[in-house]
């Protein structure tokens, strides 16, 4: 596989290959309610997926009927070619990893991992071997015989991902994998996670409703809305490329406008929008004189407190008062006030400690608004 | 307290209306320990008291007098204090089968009462558990219902049931199934029906309690590791439902050994009976000090499940 990089780290262009799940029309109801409306998704061999959205989406119901917990109301879903619609959970090649962790109260960690390898009747001595592998890799051999509750929260988390991974399902399932753990912990999880999954080469699906861990972790990312997919791609294409003002404004923050597109060309697009004038360098299928949105991220906007050369075009500048300040450390927010009462977000790396206390760019200050004409993205619901 | 004691010493004792200020403080900061004195008051007056007084009776003599018994102090013309302690009330009861049979008896209704409250009991509260929110409160409803009519009222209609001209037998009869009446009232059986019926709730609702506490999480989680649902219930529920199984089965185990009306009525005088045998010891024989005894060695029998319990109920919380 390691000779091959298009299985190894793009399987998903591989359209010939068998996709590790196929996931067909698949809605699911709770009475009134469509948690999952008509969702068809392929996820290939060795990905590590993330079902992303916030609360209410449909990503855990989906998530759910992968492992058997939740019948569709309608579709199939294939996992590895075998259609699951008769097959119950405890017959699926899947295991999941449970937000709550699930881990068994009455069991040490040693017996809550060995559980799973016990009900596939293996040989003492081999899930013996199996559970020390696995408690290895976890870092968790000193505490095999602690009960769940006399561990911290990061080594519960690990208790739960070592004992559905130790089945070496052939898709493993996390639901809000992280999402018990305190932010520090988090951030350093999020990474020995991703190196877990590369090592074991398990294809992975995770539901989170964290931005950041689906951008860190994922090979792709599936964005969820109202039960449906809003969009699939890898992290890059989801926040540089978003094709809906759900999707750019949910990922990351965005300045959402309204515009006319006032001049369509297979190399550019001019768009007159509230901050003027935007020029897009790249071609895009709008008609000419209809309405689209225009998403600009806060970190694509450059900010000056001096006046910009004005070439032959005033595109892609504006001018404005800053309304406010928000210091992060690492870097500032800046709410910018245009004439009009528009409020644009610029965010700004502090890549200079300031000398005296105060800041080269303050409140009530004009400043000059100035961006790349690749920035703008072009939406068009 | 530390905290109060702190404020009491600085608090400037000054004048009369200080130092009631520091009383009403002393008291506040005694109520803790007033509040807790109280059940153990009401422990000491109503059970402690009268178990150190059918104590004492248990270790006396019968006699014809009122009250029936003979003193344990007694003083001598000389003044000498005499105590007599009469141990013969034990020897009698430990060496006389009929207690002996009937305390075996006692234990072996309560017993196997217990484990049919268990069998009938514990799908019940995992079914109640399971169902809907609204299923689920009419049907805890259903459970706690009996409780709202009289006891006796209820072992009354047992008995009009199962009498040899009862509904039952009339029904039977009737639909042809049988053509003499069976015999229930007045037996062992009745006695059974009798318990079952009454404690059942008692073994319902601690199990409900536990199993509502359990994550359904944990049979997925079992289900996703590829146990199926026989198993789970073996390995995941059944071990989580053991404090449930527990206190359930003392709340039944424990009245219904030293179970007097259900056997009374609907036992007759065919069921022996520990309840039955220390009435009659203390109406009928106004033996009382037997009768004492026959009530101390109860005690005895029922400490010890709740010793048991008590470890389990201990070891639970060591755990948590």
């Amino acid at each position: 596989m390691a000779g091959d990089p298009t299985a190894s780290d793009e399987p998903w262009l591989d359209t010939d290959a068998e996709p590790m799940v196929r996931i067909r029309g698949v809605s699911k109801n709770f009475g009134d309610v469509t948690a999952v409306n008509n969702i068809d998704l392929d996820i290939h061999k060795g990905e590590l997926f993330c079902l992303l959205g916030g609360s209410g989406c449909g990503k855990t119901t989906l998530l759910r009927m992968l492992a058997g917990f939740e019948t569709p109301t309608s579709g199939t879903i294939l996992i590895d070619g075998v259609d699951m619609s008769t097959v119950p959970p405890y017959e699926r090649p899947t295991n999941m990893m449970f937000q709550s962790y699930a881990l068994f109260p009455h069991m040490t960690v040693e017996k809550n991992i060995a559980f799973g390898l016990k009900q596939d009747k293996l040989p003492r001595s081999e899930i013996e071997h199996k559970v020390h592998e696995i408690l290895k890799l976890v870092e968790l051999q000193d505490y095999k015989k602690r009960k769940p509750q006399q561990l911290s929260g990061g080594q519960r988390q690990r208790v739960a991902l070592a004992r559905a991974l130790v089945k070496e399902p052939k898709l493993l399932l996390l639901d809000e994998p992280l999402g018990a753990l305190d932010k520090k912990l988090r951030e350093q999880t999020q990474f020995e996670l991703a190196n877990i999954q590369e090592q074991v080469g398990i294809t992975f699906v995770v539901v989170t409703h964290d931005q950041e861990e689906a951008m860190t972790l994922s090979s792709r990312i599936a964005v969820m809305d109202a039960g449906k997919l809003a969009q699939i791609g890898t992290p890059t294409e989801i926040y540089e490329f978003p094709e809906s003002r759900f999707v750019a404004d949910f990922i990351g923050s965005a300045n959402i406008l309204e515009g006319t597109v006032t001049e369509d060309s297979p190399d550019h697009v001019r768009v007159d929008t509230n901050l003027g004038e935007i020029y897009i360098d790249h071609g895009q299928s709008v008609k000419q004189d209809s309405r689209v949105w225009i998403a600009i991220r806060p970190e694509k906007i450059k900010l000056s407190k001096t006046a910009p050369r004005t070439g032959r075009s005033t595109a892609n500048q504006a001018e404005g008062k800053v309304d406010d300040i928000g210091y992060l450390g690492n870097t500032s927010i800046y709410k910018i006030r245009l004439d009009d009462g528009l409020i644009v977000d610029v965010t700004a790396p502090n890549q200079v400690r300031p000398k005296s206390r105060s800041h080269q760019i303050t409140w009530e200050d004009t400043v000059y608004l100035t961006w790349d004409p690749s920035s703008a993205m072009l939406l068009k619901t | 307290m530390s905290d109060t004691t702190a404020n009491t010493a600085s608090e400037p004792a000054a004048g009369q209306s200080g130092l009631l200020r520091q009383l009403a403080r002393r008291i506040q900061s005694r109520w803790q320990s007033i509040v807790v004195f109280v059940p153990y008051a009401w422990l000491l007056v109503f059970f402690l008291l009268p178990f150190f007084i059918v104590a004492k009776i248990s270790l006396a003599e019968i006699v014809i007098a009122s009250p029936p018994f003979s003193k344990m102090i007694q003083w001598t013309d000389e003044g000498v204090m005499n105590i007599r302690l009469v141990f013969d009330n034990f020897v009698y009861i430990l060496t006389d089968d009929l207690y002996y049979r009937t305390y075996l008896n006692s234990l072996k209704i309560s017993i196997v009462s217990t484990i049919v409250c268990l069998l009938i009991g514990y799908p019940m509260a995992y079914g109640i558990v399971r169902s809907g929110p609204v299923a689920k409160k009419l049907l805890l409803f259903a459970v706690i219902l009996p409780f709202w009519t009289s006891f006796l009222l209820r072992v009354y209609a047992w008995m009009g049931l199962l009498a040899d001209r009862g509904t039952i037998n009339n029904l039977l009869i009737s639909l042809g199934v049988i053509d003499e009446p069976v015999r229930m009232l007045y037996t062992e059986f009745a006695v059974y029906i009798g318990i079952v019926y009454t404690y059942l709730p008692f073994m319902i609702l601690p199990l409900y309690a536990n199993m509502e506490r359990l994550d359904n999480a944990l049979n997925e989680a079992a289900a996703d590791l590829g146990s199926r649902p026989m198993n789970t219930f073996f390995k995941v529920t059944l071990p989580l439902t053991v404090p449930g199984i527990v206190a359930g089965s003392l709340l039944v185990f424990i009245p219904a050994t030293g179970e007097y009306v259900i056997p009374d009525l609907l036992g007759g005088g065919n069921v022996l009976m520990i309840g039955r045998l220390l009435f009659n010891e203390f109406s009928a024989n106004t033996d009382w000090p037997v009768a004492s005894a026959v009530a101390i060695v109860l005690l005895v029998l029922l400490v010890l499940p709740m010793t048991i319990y008590q470890y389990f109920q201990g070891k639970a919380a060591e755990e948590q």
